[in-house]
């Protein structure tokens, strides 16, 4: 080095290492992250499928699908057709708020616009019996799609809800330390221990009287109890691992070395925390979503799950299995809403495993 | 070692304190007894049975008198002769509401047997399939062998098990009879339903085992084992599964919760009169005392199994410790 301060360097080389330097971008984690996961073929074409599968579901009021709940009272489920592609037989007009109810359920309002392009883009036409009707004469596929609504709902919400309450929970446990920390831990390994389903099931049964004085007596909704009571399950992983990563966190040098660069808490927390304990919530939150929806289906078994008009897939589900019988095996039943769940379920977990991997640190900037 | 069973027995009481007070209250809270729901009983009659089973006692009476063993009745339920309701703390868990003449450690007695044979088959199934697919897996890790157990274990994981019972029993039962639809007693009835029951979970212990053996077979003390000369099978057996299997030990417990849980859907699909039968039944009915005897039952179940497996680690893995928790 030179009196001046500077490396003593021919103008040339500076030159170079300048260039070369500039041909090396930083990668943000994201970044890093959104590129391995293309790599990874079975997790890209998964988000792909699921992508698709969402957007259905959302427009499914758009799709030229028959009635979810028209009753056809044929004596037997009707099994596919696939030689007709359609017909002209959505006979349905949509004048007052009631007209809805006849086709579908009580519908959100921005459903029924849906509904009401719907008609005016298709008119009469709707799709033929691609995937037969069930033991009511309900078309199968239209059941499935709608189905899918409230499954993928039901699962986002529930989902969120576990988030909500276990990051909470798990970052304060974890920022404050010491015997709070240690009291807060004790009461989630308590809770931990209690076979919960049970304790759910019994609420759920004694929550879903039809009973008329139950709802103006208790002022619970049972969608909100459904949802509460499921978060109030599930959270108890996402406390444990948020509070496991932020300890790591608080003690890791790179936040030091922030802190002695001079950033601020703000910073250090939305750029540094937040990232890092996103990863973990991210993956785990493909892993929730699978058993949420395992869940309603198993509530739907057990018929404590969503009520009917409305379909979810856990209900059709059970519609295929409650269909078998040794004379005659109405395959499309167990085949066609099986399948629609399988998949979903097969392409979340993949998705989750392809983001584990995606989202390590420790195999960052590999491959 | 006594300190960590202790410890541990402490917070077991917690535990089941909090099951049976939070249960009890929200029973208690909801409109609407046992009885209410059958047909319109005159209200002398209501009145009369509400009393029998000291429904018309303050909520806080009821709960001091369901706990035990205090002993606030004198009289049995069964006429003056029967033994009087103890309290859960004596291990009583009281009458059925809804199943007259019977208590709830009768319906259990006769259930349980049955629920836990399931189990067992469910488990033995479980972990047969689930450990023979994670070891072939880990010794031929990347090759389509392994890519075939990988993908029918998502499989597994991916489907309600009601539905992987409503396939076994279409093959099994109706196109290639093979099997009984429903019904218990033989060996013949306790496949189908131990299978449907412990697939799932298979596919969960096949990717434990996986990355468990991955991992050990990757360490040093494998290698030395390798290059001493040991032959590959003797490695596996002495050295390796010891480790490797270390992950699928610690989901032993939580397994058991899941066996349970499991054990609700199967047994109603086959109609096996179970434990978990009498819960759905239980509960679908307002019979509170049974539903509750049954969350009790099994909060002890699952907690009992969890520190078995806590305790069966420390000899597995000499360096884990007893210290903590």
């Amino acid at each position: 080095m030179d009196p001046s301060g500077r490396w003593n360097l021919h103008v040339r080389d500076e030159e170079r290492l300048l260039a070369e330097a500039a041909e090396y971008r930083g990668e943000s984690l994201w970044q890093d992250a959104w590129r391995r996961l293309k790599r990874d073929r079975t997790a890209f074409w998964s988000m792909i499928f699921l992508a698709v599968f969402v957007a259905l579901s959302l427009f499914a009021p758009l799709l030229p699908l028959p009635s979810p709940i028209a009753l056809d009272l044929k004596a037997e489920p009707q099994p596919p057709v696939w030689t007709e592609l359609g017909n002209r037989g959505f006979d349905y007009t949509f004048e007052t708020d009631d007209d809805y109810k006849l086709a579908y359920w009580d519908l959100y309002w921005h459903d029924k616009r849906l509904v009401d392009v719907r008609k005016a883009v298709f008119g009469d036409w709707q799709t033929g019996r691609w995937f037969g009707t069930d033991s009511k004469g309900r078309d199968l596929l239209s059941r499935i799609v709608w189905g899918s609504r409230t499954s993928i709902w039901v699962a986002f919400a529930a989902t969120l809800c576990s988030l909500v309450i276990g990051v909470t929970y798990g970052a304060f446990s974890g920022l404050i330390g010491g015997r709070v920390d240690n009291l807060m831990m004790r009461i989630v390994d308590v809770l931990y221990s209690i076979p919960f389903i049970f304790v759910v099931i019994f609420i759920l049964t004694f929550l879903s009287e039809p009973r008329q004085d139950l709802e103006t007596e208790s002022l619970v909704d049972k969608g909100w109890v459904f949802f509460i009571v499921i978060g109030a399950i599930y959270w108890l992983t996402m406390a444990r691992v948020v509070r496991g990563q932020v300890l790591s966190l608080k003690n890791s040098e790179f936040i030091e070395a922030a802190r002695a660069v001079g950033a601020s808490t703000a910073r250090i927390l939305f750029v540094h925390v937040v990232p890092n304990v996103l990863s973990v919530v991210i993956v785990y939150l493909t892993l929730t979503i699978p058993a949420i929806m395992l869940f309603e289906a198993f509530l739907s078994f057990l018929g404590l799950g969503i009520e009917p008009p409305k379909v979810s897939w856990g209900l059709l589900a059970v519609d295929g299995t409650d269909a078998i019988n040794p004379i005659r095996t109405f395959w499309w039943l167990v085949v066609f809403p099986a399948g629609a769940m399988g998949s979903t379920l097969l392409a979340l977990n993949f998705l989750g495993d392809g983001l584990r991997d995606a989202l390590d640190p420790k195999l960052r900037g590999k491959h | 070692m006594l300190g960590f069973l202790l410890r541990r027995l402490g917070w077991f009481v917690i535990t089941s304190w909090v099951v049976i007070t939070v249960s009890f209250f929200l029973m208690r809270k909801v409109p609407g007894g046992p009885f209410s729901g059958e047909r319109n009983l005159t209200p002398e009659i209501e009145a009369n049975i509400n009393a029998k089973y000291h429904l018309d006692w303050p909520t806080w009476k009821q709960y001091l008198h369901y706990l035990g063993p205090l002993n606030l009745d004198e009289r049995g339920l069964f006429g003056d002769r029967s033994k009087p309701f103890g309290g859960v703390l004596t291990g009583d868990l009281g009458p059925s509401y809804k199943m007259r003449d019977f208590t709830v450690n009768d319906v259990i007695a006769q259930s349980l047997p049955i629920s836990v044979m399931l189990g067992l088959v469910a488990l033995m199934w479980a972990l047969a399939l689930g450990i023979s697919a994670g070891l072939v897996s880990a010794l031929r890790p990347r090759t389509g062998l392994d890519l075939t157990m990988r993908l029918a274990a998502t499989a597994g994981i991916a489907l309600p098990n009601f539905v992987i019972a409503a396939f076994l029993i279409i093959l099994f039962v109706f196109l290639i009879p093979l099997f009984p639809v429903a019904g218990w007693g033989t060996l013949k009835h306790m496949l189908l339903p131990g299978f449907a029951l412990g697939a799932p979970r298979a596919a969960y212990i096949a990717r434990l085992t996986r990355t468990g053996m991955l991992e050990v077979l990757s360490q040093d003390y494998i290698r030395t084992a390798v290059a001493k000369g040991l032959p590959n099978r003797l490695v596996l057996m002495r050295h390796a599964l010891k480790g490797g299997l270390l992950p699928v030990v610690s989901y032993l417990g939580p397994m058991t919760a899941w066996i349970l849980t499991g054990s609700l859907v199967i047994e109603k699909i086959f109609r096996i009169p179970g434990t978990g039968s009498h819960f759905v039944n239980a509960a679908l009915n307002r019979d509170y005392t049974l539903a509750m005897g049954v969350t009790i039952l099994f909060t002890v179940l699952v907690y009992g199994m969890n520190t078995l497996v806590d305790l069966a680690y420390t000899f597995l893995d000499p360096r884990i410790k007893l210290e903590e928790s």
